[in-house]
């Protein structure tokens, strides 16, 4: 290790201004300060010093999204397995089919190392594909406006991934993660200046740019020519009755849907993370699980006779779908969120309303819990205001200041 | 009868938000959102104008331009929905005044809040263009009353969050080529990606 420093600080100068490779000290800095606690400290008396910086907090989300990860590669080739095993086929012909020939894993759905292999088959080159594209959008807007390339990128692009379907075109993920990156983030700066969560962004677009690869049956499970709707998709067309999966199922996560969101067991798992580490806001988490089980329970005793999705109660709402994901890991975002503690209760509760609203009264996207986010951050910054607002003049009140 | 109303009413705030879905009303919209409290009043006073020239366009349109209704005078058959468009302009403008004219009398509190943004907001095409939906769609009265406050708050709502976006916006470090209006633009078009949940919704 101490070799390595001494390199690093060899070459160094060959980055700073006026050496040879000036141009590339962003990439330069990446590395250094991936590999080591950067040295420098703030200076004067008015700051407080704390070892943890933007990259450890980001490498902390990425530790707390490792169970997602898991879960997200075994439900995936589960599902696929399953479904392989349905419709009686020995293997799938393309080029996942023949490494898995090759390596004798087969695709016994009851095998975890069959499905967890099966599952990275898929997960792998969308989250390498989402790495190239996305990271060479950020080196290259790092390089041209000579700001840091910081972890913010590498959070952004384990998330992206984990929202997409399995059976996702890969070109698409590259134009996805693009304009997540460049119009999400990059145009207003960088990590920290952005108002909307640079992943969301990016899925939001494909969703709506591309429809037909995101919506549907047919894209859940990744087996050719098998079709399943996901549990709220089948809900909202069916009524409860078409559900399809136990309670327990969909909390462990083992039901079709996005690569990641589907098990709200890994994701708190990864809350716990956040929460144990003061990374994530537990008052965005525990006011957003309040509202939505409100106001679920609330349309659920409404009820309907036309809507199915009425029937639905709080306790499948927290479950399906991609609630818990977007609860922990996007809502969460400390950038697009509310930046008063104050301001975060309101906001949780305003993403809560959302999804359930969403998913409810509008059949065409019964997974509302990213629009209902996205929803959120276009209001954190008002939500804000409206905190900052009332504490001055509260504290103008008590002083009794005559203004 | 009342479920009629809230439909209207939450169909005009998000749905077809005048300016993130119809992207109507945009010149004001982009001048005037650089601070919460301006874009606020702004807002106020798009749903108060909004909420009286629609109802007032609605009994102009619905008792002397729109086909046969002049049956009261004595007239069958005739249509003047031909100079409608001016019609409701004139209105729009002539409200305007009164209003002003009004607040500045009685309420000058308000008049100086709303400031400039009053006479402004005659030329604002959502406002104009809350009449025209309204004709497009044959609201009777009570419906354009809804509609016409419904689509105000929506306008307010939009201009209130652009501003707060744009007040944190001032932090952020944007190339200098798309500084300014360039990235409001681009703010503006991503608010509406996140307005589009509501899309599709039928009430």
């Amino acid at each position: 290790m101490k070799a390595l420093r001494k390199m690093l600080d060899q070459v160094e100068p060959l980055f700073h201004k006026g050496g040879p490779l000036e141009k590339l000290y962003a990439q330069y800095e990446m590395i250094d300060t991936f590999l080591y606690t950067p040295g420098q400290v703030t200076k004067g008396p008015t700051h407080l010093r704390d070892s943890i910086d933007l990259k450890r907090t980001m490498i902390t989300v990425v530790a707390a999204l490792v169970p997602c990860i898991f879960m997200a590669m075994w439900n995936t080739g589960y599902q696929a397995n399953l479904a392989m095993l349905q419709m009686g086929t020995a293997t799938t012909g393309e080029w996942r089919g023949i490494i898995i020939d090759i390596l004798g894993v087969g695709y016994n759905p009851s095998s975890a190392l069959a499905n967890i292999f099966h599952g990275f088959l898929y997960f792998f080159p969308i989250f390498l594909i989402t790495q190239i594209a996305g990271g060479l959008w950020e080196v290259l807007f790092a390089t041209v406006r000579e700001h840091e390339i910081n972890e913010g990128f590498l959070v952004t692009g384990m998330l992206f991934p984990l929202t997409l379907p399995p059976t996702i075109p890969l070109w698409q993920v590259a134009v996805g993660i693009s304009f997540g990156v460049v119009l999400g983030k990059e145009v207003f700066g960088g990590t920290g200046k952005n108002f909307l969560n640079p992943a969301l962004t990016g899925r939001a677009f494909l969703y709506f740019a591309y429809p037909a690869e995101i919506t549907g049956d047919a894209i859940w499970v990744a087996a050719d020519g098998f079709t399943q709707a996901t549990p709220l998709g089948a809900v909202a067309a069916d009524g409860m009755s078409a559900v399809g999966v136990t309670w327990m199922q969909a909390f462990v996560g083992s039901l079709p849907g996005s690569l990641g969101e589907t098990s709200a067991l890994a994701c708190l798992i990864g809350a716990f993370v956040l929460i144990a580490t003061g990374v994530g806001s537990w008052r965005i988490i525990v006011s957003m699980i309040l509202s939505t089980i409100v106001f679920a329970e609330l349309l659920h005793m409404i009820g309907s006779d036309t809507n199915p999705m009425f029937q639905m109660d709080a306790s499948w709402h927290l479950v399906l779908g991609g609630f818990a994901f977007g609860c922990v890991f996007m809502a969460t975002d400390p950038v697009s969120a509310s930046m008063t503690e104050t301001g975060r209760w309101f906001y949780g509760a305003l993403i809560g309303f959302m999804t359930v609203l969403i998913r409810v009264i509008n059949p065409a996207f019964p997974e509302g819990v990213m629009l209902a986010i996205l929803f959120g951050n276009v209001f954190a910054p008002v939500i804000d205001h409206v905190v900052l607002q009332a504490n001055i003049k509260r504290r103008l009140a008590r002083t009794a200041v005559s203004s | 009868m009342l479920e009629v109303y809230l439909s209207i009413f939450m169909k005009s705030v998000f749905v077809e938000n005048m300016a993130l879905a119809f992207f109507l009303g945009m010149c004001t919209f982009l001048a005037v959102s650089k601070n919460v409290s301006t874009a606020f009043g702004l807002g106020i006073a798009v749903i108060v104008v909004q909420g009286i020239t629609v109802p007032a366009n609605n009994l102009i349109f619905q008792h002397f331009l729109k086909e046969d209704a002049l049956a009261w005078a004595g007239l069958t058959g005739v249509d003047l929905t031909f100079v409608g468009l001016i019609s409701y302009i004139g209105i729009i403008a002539a409200m305007v005044q009164i209003l002003e004219m009004f607040l500045d009398k009685f309420v000058p509190s308000l008049y100086n809040a709303l400031g400039i943004f009053l006479p402004l907001i005659t030329v604002n095409c959502a406002i104009l263009g809350g009449s025209l939906f309204m004709v497009e769609r044959d609201y009777n009265f009570g419906e354009s009353v809804v509609f016409g406050m419904g689509s105000g708050v929506g306008w307010a709502l939009a201009i209130v969050a652009l501003a707060g976006i744009r007040e944190k916006l001032k932090y952020s470090d944007v190339p200098p080529g798309l500084r300014g209006l360039g990235i409001t633009f681009i703010t503006v078009g991503l608010m509406s990606l996140a307005f589009m949940s509501f899309s599709g919704i039928q009430l």
